[in-house]
Formats: structure tokens, C-alpha cells, sequence
């Protein structure tokens, strides 16, 4: 390989803080290109940080990093040199999106970095094969196991060529099998594309064996770097891990020791407590765990190992009563599992892979939640919190939010809950992936010490071979069956193979017999003279690369894998395989290489876009209830309101607190009675009966008729008819108000009329009332139209509100920040898909108008629809920007309610006119895009308008467009913060 | 039992623990419960206030000048005198909700007792301005025209007057009305939300996974976000009654206040129940996000709080009687605002108990029944 003289990362003076606490401090170093670097180092010394400054996720706060020659706190060098780094995150699938399938999660990232399809088909097909995900090409990523997502990370993080490929711990949780695939497949990339510098960190001390230079962190500073054999050297000890252990600060390995598990004195009559028999679970017909049987005595220490997604974590969860078994019995204690027993969750403590613990509170809260949940005695709450955080050393950080700690020290304050209750069964669901061999080891004291000492069962899966060792006995899943389960060592014997990993590695090759998970095939396909840069362009490589049966990598795969002790590499394989199929040749391998020469980035890309409208699309479609939702939804809501409210107030309730009880007095109530406007309600007796039905809200209106009314008014005596009006709600009052005024009118112009022959009867003039645009003042023609722009803002703005904010809670955000897609492209690309769900509403919203309600489009529906395009956008913009906004999805849809609600209801001239409203309200509806839509919407469906008269309301919503988006370009950041 | 009681306690407090982290989740409370509720009372006029008006004046009289000069605030803006080409214009473009054609010699004819016609045209999409500016326009000029013409000659009338007395808000105050029903509102929107999303977002976490191992029921998870969320809002609820409604405001409060809590105390036991029956329907926030708007919107308008109910189709009402906002708005209005006491508004309070208890049940019944598949 040849190794550039000039570094491909240098870091001078760099510093970073998380509020108090300081992540790197003034760091410097060197990492030499085109080798493979390892960074090891305790849980929480900066190692994640560090990756996250190189590959310019994470802001710089001081200092400077080069990478690829640039600085990357330069914008445009990171523009550049984007695509030419690959980042794979920490954590078991953080930048994955869960609803999209596997092949769709590659091909997604396959776009963003603008490769054409069939190079594009043929990278995926050969990166799922070599990774064994073939089969599982069409389940959802959110659907696979832990270690499954790993590797789908790293997939996605392959997907382009980098000169740099930095990945964050990406073996956590993989198991030992998968582990040598995954490096074989890194040498294979490293071989292809030569001059390929690797970054990784790690907690599994025989991998860092196999890198070229190794740099050992603590503390934010850097212990040592130099080659693997130069480190044991210096520190003259036999292993690596030893070596790292001795190269830590005297305060932190004090505690260390060699760890000696004391063997399990008493057997035989022991208690079981736990007995599984054929517990089996199906999904569908994909059968998660088929007909496994345990039996697990009390004290002991049952080790769980099996390849990634074989049903370990669904036989816990089955045990634990989280899922509740297709078939067979799982009995804890004696007592069969059931949900509701509480009594036996008391016993049991449990550790699920994923971290599950409240990221909103902090690690003290979290423990002293735990221990209240489960009653401990409340005195000895603190002394037993501050017991265990002192046992899984998270003294340091108990104020901190477990977002804020790395994997490793989340994983220990999982364990610390689990055991905190100080349980008989521990169900432990791989406790230390991730977590650094000194607290793994300190861990692993504590267990021994819990199994021994108190005899507490514990029931643990793991991926690391010396842990597995470690156990009384285990049991080897593959595929839902248990293939064995013994003692450690004599499992080796059976399988006559020297190392307990090559065991479980011959046990799995066994039972999946000539699978094709598993890669054939032995070393030696070293090509040195590989780098010889060519300037073919990516086209051409594809044409090379379909002539080649995709493959080539399983044929030449190497595998090679070493003992937890170091040393001896143990070689896999199938050399049948090997002679059937030619390996991949030099030819091959420099077609497909365009070192050198990374392709032009344009600085916006359509493809880019569309690759994020791709993604959401599929995500919508995947959620096929919320676009019904959508869709059902606004059908639903256009007939509550468009039957629903009225707008003319009538029916209501009045009474006669009748005192005169004559036949005029009674012919002014019945007149009242008489029009649609009021509902007479039984008479009222006194006054007493008045305030009571008043107050109650029956009565809008009371009316008093005084004694003596019909002989006054003969004589011509002035008489007042007294009305009182429930001014609780103001326009049904004005309304009421006016009514009972028009009619007194009416009553005493009808009564002049009938009794005065000299006088002339009133009436100077008359008043001819046209209403216009709604001739018959029907509630529906001026309330549907208005309908429209109202569900037309608060459905799309909802759909698109939690696009970005759900990929900030749930960790996809990160591809933002680490591949070359811009803000712009991000944004405009999850719009589209949402703008087209809001035309598809607005279509149906106007066929319903016209069809089902009857109200005519009297106007232009070109231009209504030209100015539809116009407003949705406008919406779902508006969604977009609250989602850039907000942090959590609770706030997105609660920010939502409030910026859309109120505005397009009360503001935007649906009920009251906008030029009738004051203050803010007024400013809110002259500037809200929901006002000029609505005068659109009512002057093409009821006033037969058309683009000349409404141009001056489509013109602010143009504008409104770039001002949206723009802002939330603004407000989007590239890099966490 | 003393276990039930201190488990839904102390998972009340994680809840409350939780919210306390979103500082965005809580400006926005604040901001419903303040800004929001004093935009929208100060903002939205009496149903008739300042109506856009024009005035096609032919006449141009004495007389017609006086109708011209009768429109003033607050109910009118000051008319546009403008041409009669200019009527159709201003009425399409929404301009004016009224247009008022005084004819040729209209005062003339007046006087000679030949009984003119005024034509007054009316948007009639604008309903909320149509009906009673109609009649105001009515009153009004019919009233100046007779005190015109008095002078001249006698008018018939008959000595009956309509005196009328505007209970509970004497002016008519669209402020003492707005802003009491947008605390409401606010009140169910955030009660909804809160318990709601917080159920998906434990799903969507995998912390939900948590609370199954432990020895916890669904009951006491459940209600353990019932009480916590429902206290949040009480607490700003009030907060926005006292300083806002009646400190900034100004609004004059009839009823018992504790009257008026216990009423909200009912609410929110139901609206809660009803979030977390929505958070075991959706599988995700962004289906929870519409769920959410479906169902609080006819919550929202068909309420009563927006327009009258009375006025609203038979079976609009009848459906919304199974809404808890429908009696939460009644017994508001007649505590507030009338001043009730529970002699008067115990049928709410049991309707609102009743929808609360089978909403409760209905929830806590489905929340069994899918948690085991939430994890």
C-alpha cells in the first residue's frame, strides 16, 4: 500500500466542551493516509467527538483539523471533500431510516451521492452480499436486530468510494461471524480503492490488532500512538489489551485486576429458575424463534451467543413477558411468564439492547426513578443510587442527560438500573457491547460476585468470546434454534476446534451448511499494485463491473479472525469455492477505481433533491394510514364544516315573562315565535325564574311584558317592553339584538297600520337588500369555499411539520451533516412529496364542493388551481420551517396547532373579515397566506372571478414562498451544534 | 394500593421532569396561554366592528349626507363615498362588505311621501356581516331619514318602546368573550397533545419497552400521564384566568372560580384520556400529528365557543354532545360569565364525568390490550 507522506487528517491545538465538561483537550495529531488507524480508549476520552470534528458533523470550537488537505472548517473545502469521506456513526443504526427497507436505506444514500442506477444496483447488490443482508433485502431496517443495523450502516456508509472512511465503534453488537465479514470487506474496499485511509475505534482489543497504527486515547488527550506490536512493546506485556490497560493513568487501572470468575460451588438440587419448553415466536411466517428450551438454575450464569438477528433478543423479551410467546411455556420462578405478574418483575431486572432509558431526565434521576418504581425502601434510596453509580463508575456524570454520554457509559447506566433493585434474574440483552474492556471487566466482577455471592441467576447475551468463556454454561443460537448448549469448554471439545470463537464460528457454518450468509474463501488477494490511479469515469467502471458476476467479493473474501487472546488467526473458509470462481483481478479492480480524481460535487443537485423526495415518498408510503388520514381526513372534516357551522344564527330560545296575559301581549310573543330566528320556550313565572333560566343559558332572550300593556296602550300611555339578551356570547347577542329590534319594528308598523286610519302609516322609503354572490345567504356556498383554505393550511402544514424534527430525535439528521446534500436540496426535496399529498386535497375538496355540495365554481379553476400549487407550498413550507425550529416532535405538532389553528380559522377572513380585525390579528391575517387564498377561493367559486381581478392575492403568495424556504435554509444547520 | 398510589406518583413527576427539558415545548405553552389568548381576544372584533362600507352617492343631498355621515366606528368604517362604476369592483375584490346606493332625488322623494328605494348591496359570503349589518344598516337609515324628515312633517308611531337590558356583558365585549374561550381552547388543544404525543414519543424511544419489565400496570402508567399533564394545564390555565384574562384584559369574572377548576379538572380528566386513546391508535408522531388535528378540530368549532350552538344542524348538535368541549364551553359560559353555581351547571359536570369515565375506560382498555406491541 502506499502510504502518502502528508497526513490525511492533522489536528492542531483542537479543544472541545460540553458545557463544563471538556471532551478533547488541546489535541495534536498526525494520522498518516492510506493506513488503517485505530482509536482505542476508555468509555467517554473523546474518541466519538473527535471522529464527529474530522468528518464535519460536529462545529469546531478551537483548534483546526486538515482532512484531505483542507481546512474543514471551511465551507467550501467541506463541500469538496464531502463526498470523498464516509462516516458511520456510533450507535446501532442512528442514521438509518426505520421504515424503509434495507435495499432502499443503501439505495437512498446511493443517490445522495449521485451515482446512476446500474452502478448504483451493482454496489448494493455486492455490499449486501458480502455483508450477508441479501436476504433481508426487503424487510425495514427499524425491523432487524442490532447488529443487523450495524452492518446496514455501514452498507450505507460504503455505498460511495472514500479516500477516507471513518467509522465510529461499527462493530458493537456484531457478532463474531459478521465481524470478520465486515473487516474482510473493509481490505476489500481498501484493496479496490487504494490509498483509502481508515479510521476506526473500537472496544474489541483484537481488532485493534489488526490495524496498521493505533492511537490510544484517555481523557480527551492521546496516551500513545505507534504500531500495534510497538504499543505491547512499550508497555512489554503480551497482549494489546494488556498493553492499553497499562498505558492508562496509575488512578485508573489501580483498580484493575486480572478477573477470576470462582467456580459454582453448588449444583444439583438447585432451584430452576428459569424453563423454557419449544417457546416459539412467528412474525407472520418468518419464524423469530422456533421451539428453543432452556433450563437455567438459579446462580447460575447462562450465556446467550448466536449470529445477528437469530432470535436472542426475542427468546428475552419472550421471558421477560414483553411478547407473549406464539407457543410453548416460559417459566420464570416456577410461575409461568405472565404480564400481569408483578410480583415476578420484581425479581427480575432486564437490559434491553437499544438504549431505553429517559433521555429527558438525567442519569440521578433515571436511577432514583427506578428505585422508587420498584419500592425500595426510602431511606435507602440515595445510599443504594450512589452505591451503584460508584460501582459502574458514573459518579462523574450523574447531572448529565444520557444523550450526552457516549454508548459505552449509557450501556453501564442501563446495567445500573437493571441491577439497582437488586433482583434474583438478570435477563441482560448484550450488556457490555460497546462498553471498554476495563468496565467490562469491573462488570463482569460485579456479576460473578451477584451470581456467587447472592445466587442470582443471570441470563446474559454476548458477542465477546471472552465473556462467553466466562459463563457457567451457554447455549449457541442460530436461525431461532439453539444448536448447543454446554459448558464453555466442552463445546470447544465437541467442535474439536481450539478457540471457543472458531467453535461457534464452525457451529454456525454447520448449521446454515452451504448458506450463502456466510462467505467462502481464504486470503491472499493482496494486490499491491492495485493504485495506480486512472482517470475512467464511474460510467465506465459500472460497464466493468456488470461484466463481473457481482460475486466476485464472496469468492475472494477474506476471513480471517483472530482469539480474543491475539495471536493466532484462525482461517475460514471454503477452498472448493475458491477454485470454481477466478478472484477479482487487477483489471477489474483499477476500472473501478477513480482515485485521485473524486467527481465533481455541483453545488445543487436535482438528484440530491430528489433523492430526499424519494425517501419521503417511501416513507409516506410505507405509512399508508397516514395518507389516508390525510386524505379521509379532509373528506371527514369538509362535511363536519361544511354542515357543521352555521353561520347565520337562528333558533334561539326565548321566553315571555308575560304580565299583562292579554291577547295583544300574547300576539307580540307569538310574532316572535312565529319567525325562524326564535324558538319559543315554556312562559316565565317571575323573576326569580328568569335569572335562574338565564344564567343557565336556555334562554338567549327574556322578554317582559308589563302589566297593564294592552289598556296603556290604548290610552296611548307609553309602555316598555323590557328584553333582556344573554350577552355571554356577543354575536349571538348583536344578533339577538338586532332580530327582537327589526321585529318590535315590524309589530308596531303592522299594529299602526290595523288601528290608525288618519295617521299615515310608517315607512319613508324602502330598503331593497341584495345579497350578492350567495343570493339565498345559504351557509354552505360562503362557508365551503372558506373551508378550503382553511384544511388546505393545517393538513399539509401537519404533514410536513415533523420531516426534519423526526429525523433530529430519531439521529438521521446526521446525513445531512456528513453527505454532500445540501440545505436547500433537504428541504425542497422532503416538500415535494408533501406538496403533491396537499394538490390531491385540494382536488378532492373542490370535486366535494362542487359535486356533493353543490356549490358552483363560477370562476376560473385554472387560476384557482395555479394559486392552490402556490398556497400549498406555502403550508408545507410553513411546516418545514417549524420542524427546522423546534427540537422534539411533541413541539412540531404543538407549534403547529398554534402557528395554523387559530391564524387560518379566526385571522385569515374566514369568519370575520380581515380588514374588521385589530392589532396583531390584523397583522397576522394581512400577512398570513391563508387570508389571500381565501380571497381567491371565494372570488373564483362564488364572484366568477378570474386572473385579473385576483392577481393582486396571488402575488404575496409567490412571495411568500422564497421568504419561507429561505428562512428555513437560514434556521437549518449543517452541523450539530 | 399505597404502591399503585406512589408508582402513579412518581411516574407523574418523570412526566413533569420530562417536559421541563423541552424549553420550546414550554415557550409554546406559555405563548397559547398568553400571546395567543390576547391576540385573539383583542384581534377579533364584535361580530360587527368595523365593517368596510362604501356609499354610492346620487342624491347628493342634505338628506343622503347625513346617511353618509351616520357610519362611523366602531361598527362601521368610515364610509368610501365612491362612483357607481366602482360598486362591482370593490365588492369582488372584497373591499366592501356593504355597498349603499342612495338613487337620484332620494330626498326629494322622501319628503313628498313617494317612498323611494335604497339599494344595498351585500357580500353575502361574509354571513358573519351580512345578516346583522344588514339590519343595522336598516335601523340606521331609516332613523336618520325620519329624524330628517320630522322637522317637515309628522310621522306615525305608537308609544311602545323596547328597552333592552344586555346581561353578563353590557357592552357586548368581544374581549370578555374571546379571551375566556381561546383559554378553553388552549386548554383541550394542550391536554390532547400533551398526553398524546408523550405516549408515541415513549414508544418511538423504546422507553416504553422499560416500564413493561417492571412491576407497573397500565393503569398506573396511564395515570400517571393523567394527572401529571392535567396538572400542567391547570396550572397554566389559571395562570392565564388571573393574569391575563383579569389582570391584562380586564375582564370581570361572575362565577366561583374553584367552581369553574373543578369544571376543568372534569375536562381534562376526559381530554387526556382521549390523548392517550389516540397515542394507542397511531403507530407514529406524524400519524399522531393528524389524528390530533382530525379530532380537535370539530372539537374546537362545533364547541359552541365559536359560533352559537342553538344555530348548528340537529344532528351536528346531537353528535356533539359526546364531545367533552361542548359541556366543558357550556359550564364555562354560565360559571364565568353568568355567574352559575352548580345548582345550575351539574348536568355538565356529569356529562363531562360520564365522557370522561368511558373515554378513560376505552383508553386504558386499548392501552392493554396494544402495549405489548408498543415495545
Amino acid at each position: 500500500m502506499s502510504s502518502d507522506d502528508t497526513p490525511v487528517i492533522r489536528i492542531q491545538a483542537v479543544s472541545l466542551r460540553y458545557g463544563n465538561t471538556l471532551a478533547l483537550a488541546d489535541l495534536s495529531l498526525d494520522i498518516p493516509s492510506g493506513q488503517r488507524v485505530g482509536l482505542i480508549g476508555p468509555d467517554g476520552v473523546g474518541k466519538s467527538s473527535l471522529m464527529a470534528l474530522i468528518t464535519g458533523a460536529r462545529v469546531m470550537q478551537q483548534g483546526r483539523i486538515e482532512v484531505l488537505g483542507g481546512d474543514i472548517t471551511d465551507v467550501s473545502h467541506r463541500h469538496a471533500v464531502c463526498p470523498r469521506i464516509a462516516y458511520m456513526p456510533q450507535g446501532l443504526g442512528k442514521n438509518l431510516y426505520n421504515t424503509l427497507s434495507v435495499f432502499e436505506n443503501v439505495d437512498f444514500f446511493g443517490r445522495l451521492f449521485g451515482q446512476p442506477e446500474a452502478e448504483r444496483q451493482q454496489r448494493i447488490a455486492e455490499l449486501l452480499a458480502s455483508t450477508g443482508l441479501e436476504p433481508f433485502r426487503d424487510r425495514p431496517a427499524g425491523k432487524l436486530s442490532g447488529g443487523m443495523k450495524q452492518k446496514l450502516g455501514l452498507c450505507c456508509a460504503l455505498i460511495h468510494d472514500p479516500d477516507l472512511l471513518v467509522l465510529d465503534e461499527p462493530t458493537t453488537g456484531v457478532d463474531p461471524l459478521s465481524r470478520a465479514q465486515f473487516w474482510d470487506l473493509i481490505d476489500h474496499l481498501r484493496e479496490r480503492r487504494a490509498g483509502m485511509s481508515v479510521l476506526v475505534s473500537t472496544a474489541y482489543m483484537d481488532e485493534a490488532e489488526r490495524f496498521d497504527w493505533l492511537v490510544a486515547m484517555d481523557d480527551g488527550k492521546i496516551l500513545a500512538t505507534g504500531t500495534p506490536s510497538e504499543l505491547r512493546e512499550r508497555s512489554q506485556t503480551e497482549t494489546l489489551e494488556a498493553a492499553f490497560i497499562s498505558l492508562l493513568p496509575e488512578e485508573k487501572r489501580r483498580d484493575h485486576k486480572a478477573l477470576v470468575i470462582p467456580p459454582r460451588s453448588s449444583t444439583g438440587t438447585a432451584e430452576i429458575a428459569i424453563e423454557a419448553e419449544n417457546l416459539t415466536m412467528r412474525f407472520g411466517d418468518f419464524t423469530a424463534v422456533d421451539k428453543v428450551s432452556l433450563r437455567i438454575e438459579r446462580g447460575e450464569i447462562f450465556g446467550f451467543l448466536g449470529s445477528n438477528g437469530c432470535g436472542k433478543s426475542t427468546t428475552m423479551k419472550m421471558l421477560t413477558g414483553l411478547l407473549p410467546p406464539t407457543a410453548g411455556t416460559a417459566k420464570l420462578f416456577g410461575q409461568i411468564v405472565d404480564a400481569g405478574n408483578l410480583a415476578t418483575r420484581q425479581r427480575v431486572g432486564y437490559m434491553s439492547q437499544a438504549f431505553s432509558l429517559y433521555a429527558e431526565l438525567t442519569v440521578r434521576q433515571n436511577l432514583e426513578l427506578h428505585a422508587k418504581l420498584f419500592h425500595l425502601p426510602e431511606a435507602g434510596i440515595a445510599v443504594r443510587v450512589t452505591e451503584v453509580a460508584e460501582r459502574f463508575q458514573l459518579s462523574a456524570v450523574m447531572d448529565a442527560l444520557p444523550d450526552a454520554l457516549p454508548l459505552g457509559i449509557r450501556q453501564r447506566l442501563s446495567l445500573a438500573v437493571a441491577v439497582i433493585h437488586q433482583p434474583d434474574l438478570l435477563i441482560l440483552d448484550e450488556p457490555t457491547s460497546g462498553v471498554d474492556p476495563i468496565a467490562r471487566d469491573r462488570f463482569w466482577e460485579l456479576l460473578a460476585e451477584l451470581a456467587r455471592r447472592d445466587q442470582v441467576t443471570i441470563f446474559i447475551s454476548t458477542h465477546f468470546m471472552n465473556e462467553a468463556e466466562r459463563c457457567d454454561r451457554i447455549s449457541l443460537m442460530h436461525a431461532g434454534k439453539v444448536l448447543a448448549s454446554d459448558v464453555p469448554a466442552a463445546l470447544v471439545k465437541q467442535s474439536g476446534e481450539a478457540t471457543l470463537e472458531a467453535a461457534f464460528i464452525a457451529y454456525l457454518k454447520k448449521a446454515s451448511g452451504a448458506d450463502s450468509v456466510i462467505p467462502a474463501g481464504t486470503p491472499e488477494s493482496s494486490h499491491t499494485d492495485v493504485n495506480q490511479p486512472t482517470a475512467d469515469s464511474p460510467q465506465s467502471s459500472t460497464h466493468a463491473n456488470d461484466k463481473l458476476p457481482s460475486m466476485a467479493l464472496d469468492s475472494c473474501g477474506t476471513s480471517v479472525s483472530r482469539t480474543p487472546t491475539g495471536g493466532e488467526a484462525v482461517q475460514i473458509g471454503n477452498p472448493a469455492d475458491l477454485s470454481g470462481i477466478p478472484c477479482r483481478n487487477d483489471e477489474h479492480t483499477s476500472n473501478s477505481t477513480v482515485l485521485g480524481l473524486p467527481p465533481h460535487t455541483p453545488r445543487f443537485s436535482l438528484l440530491r433533491l430528489f433523492s430526499y423526495t424519494r425517501r419521503e415518498a417511501l416513507e409516506l408510503r410505507r405509512d399508508p394510514l397516514r395518507g389516508l388520514i390525510a386524505l379521509f381526513g379532509t373528506l371527514l372534516l369538509m362535511f363536519t364544516f361544511g354542515y357543521g357551522i352555521s353561520m347565520d344564527v337562528e333558533n334561539l330560545h326565548f321566553a315571555v315573562l308575560d304580565r299583562d296575559q292579554t291577547s295583544l301581549s300574547n300576539n307580540y310573543a307569538l310574532d316572535l315565535g312565529g319567525s325562524r330566528y326564535f324558538i319559543a320556550q315554556p312562559p316565565i313565572n317571575d323573576y326569580e325564574e328568569l335569572d335562574r333560566r338565564m344564567r343557565s343559558g336556555e334562554l338567549s332572550l327574556a322578554l317582559e311584558i308589563p302589566p297593564n300593556f294592552a289598556r296603556d296602550l290604548e290610552r296611548g300611555n307609553p309602555v316598555k317592553i323590557g328584553a333582556w339578551i344573554d350577552g355571554a356570547m356577543p354575536t349571538r347577542a348583536e344578533n339577538v339584538l338586532g332580530y327582537v329590534q327589526a321585529m318590535h319594528q315590524g309589530w308596531l308598523l303592522e299594529n299602526a297600520r290595523q288601528r290608525a286610519t288618519s295617521r299615515i302609516p310608517g315607512g319613508l322609503m324602502s330598503i331593497e337588500t341584495r345579497f350578492r354572490y350567495n343570493p339565498d345567504v345559504k351557509s354552505l356556498p360562503a362557508i365551503v369555499p372558506a373551508v378550503i383554505p382553511m384544511l388546505l393550511m393545517l393538513i399539509p402544514a401537519m404533514l410536513s411539520a415533523l420531516s426534519v424534527v423526526r429525523e433530529k430525535e430519531l439521529g438521521s439528521i446526521l446525513n445531512l451533516y456528513v453527505t454532500p446534500v445540501s440545505k436547500l436540496e433537504f428541504l425542497v426535496g422532503k416538500q415535494l412529496p408533501y406538496i403533491a399529498i396537499g394538490m390531491v386535497n385540494f382536488f378532492l375538496m373542490s370535486a366535494l364542493a362542487v359535486f356533493v355540495f353543490g356549490v358552483p365554481h363560477k370562476g376560473n379553476y385554472l387560476f384557482l388551481t395555479l394559486a392552490a400549487v402556490l398556497y400549498v407550498t406555502n403550508a408545507t413550507g410553513i411546516g418545514l420551517l417549524i420542524s427546522t425550529l423546534t427540537r422534539s416532535q411533541i413541539a412540531a405538532i404543538f407549534a403547529t396547532f398554534l402557528v395554523t389553528f387559530i391564524p387560518s380559522i379566526r385571522f385569515s377572513g374566514m369568519l370575520d373579515p380581515v380588514a374588521s380585525l385589530e392589532g396583531g390579528a390584523r397583522l397576522i391575517g394581512e400577512s398570513f397566506p391563508a387570508t389571500h387564498f381565501l380571497t381567491i377561493c371565494r372570488g373564483t367559486f362564488s364572484k366568477a372571478l378570474g386572473f385579473a381581478e385576483l392577481q393582486s392575492s396571488l402575488l404575496p403568495l409567490a412571495l411568500a414562498i422564497p421568504v419561507i424556504v429561505g428562512l428555513s435554509v437560514l434556521l437549518l444547520k449543517k452541523q450539530e451544534q | 394500593m399505597r404502591h399503585t398510589l406512589l408508582n402513579i406518583f412518581y411516574l407523574g413527576v418523570k412526566e413533569l421532569r420530562s417536559l421541563r427539558r423541552d424549553t420550546m415545548m414550554l415557550v409554546l405553552i406559555v405563548f397559547a396561554f398568553s400571546g395567543q389568548v390576547y391576540l385573539t381576544a383583542t384581534g377579533v372584533p364584535e361580530s360587527l366592528h368595523k365593517a368596510p362600507i362604501a356609499i354610492v352617492d346620487e342624491d347628493r343631498s342634505p338628506l343622503s349626507e347625513r346617511i353618509v355621515n351616520a357610519f362611523f366606528l366602531p361598527h362601521f368604517l368610515a364610509p368610501d363615498v365612491i362612483e357607481p362604476y366602482a360598486s362591482d369592483a370593490g365588492m369582488d375584490a372584497g373591499r366592501y362588505t356593504f355597498v349603499l346606493d342612495i338613487p337620484p332625488n332620494f330626498q326629494r322623494n322622501v319628503l313628498a311621501g313617494r317612498k323611494p328605494t335604497i339599494q344595498l348591496n351585500v357580500d353575502a359570503t361574509r354571513m358573519s356581516q351580512a345578516f346583522i349589518g344588514n339590519s343595522y344598516i336598516q335601523t340606521i337609515v331609516n332613523g336618520e331619514a325620519s329624524a330628517f324628515v320630522q322637522g317637515h312633517r309628522a310621522v306615525a308611531s305608537l308609544p311602545v318602546e323596547l328597552e333592552t337590558r344586555v346581561l353578563f356583558n353590557p357592552n357586548l365585549s368581544s374581549v370578555w368573550f374571546g379571551s375566556v374561550m381561546e383559554v378553553l381552547n388552549s386548554i383541550t388543544m394542550l391536554s390532547i397533545v400533551l398526553t398524546g404525543a408523550a405516549l408515541i414519543r415513549e414508544r418511538e424511544h423504546g422507553t416504553i419497552e422499560h416500564l413493561l419489565v417492571m412491576p407497573l400496570t397500565p393503569f398506573e402508567i396511564m395515570l400517571a400521564k393523567v394527572w401529571s399533564m392535567a396538572l400542567v394545564v391547570v396550572i397554566v390555565a389559571m395562570a392565564s384566568m388571573v393574569f391575563i384574562v383579569q389582570g391584562l384584559l380586564d375582564v370581570p369574572i361572575q362565577g366561583s372560580m374553584s367552581l369553574f377548576i373543578a369544571g376543568m379538572l372534569l375536562h381534562l380528566f376526559a381530554t387526556t384520556s382521549m390523548g392517550i386513546f389516540l397515542g394507542t391508535v397511531a403507530r407514529s408522531m406524524p400519524q399522531m400529528g393528524l389524528l390530533m388535528l382530525i379530532i380537535l378540530l370539530p372539537l374546537q368549532m362545533l364547541s359552541g365557543g365559536l359560533t352559537p350552538r342553538e344555530s348548528m344542524p340537529a344532528l351536528a348538535q346531537n353528535l356533539m354532545l359526546a364531545a367533552p368541549t361542548t359541556h366543558f364551553v357550556a359550564l364555562a359560559q354560565a360559571i364565568l360569565y353568568r355567574g352559575a353555581g352548580l345548582g345550575v351547571v351539574w348536568p355538565q359536570f356529569l356529562a363531562l364525568l360520564g365522557i370522561g369515565s368511558v373515554f378513560f375506560a376505552l383508553a386504558l382498555a386499548r392501552f392493554r390490550s396494544t402495549i405489548s406491541s408498543m415495545a
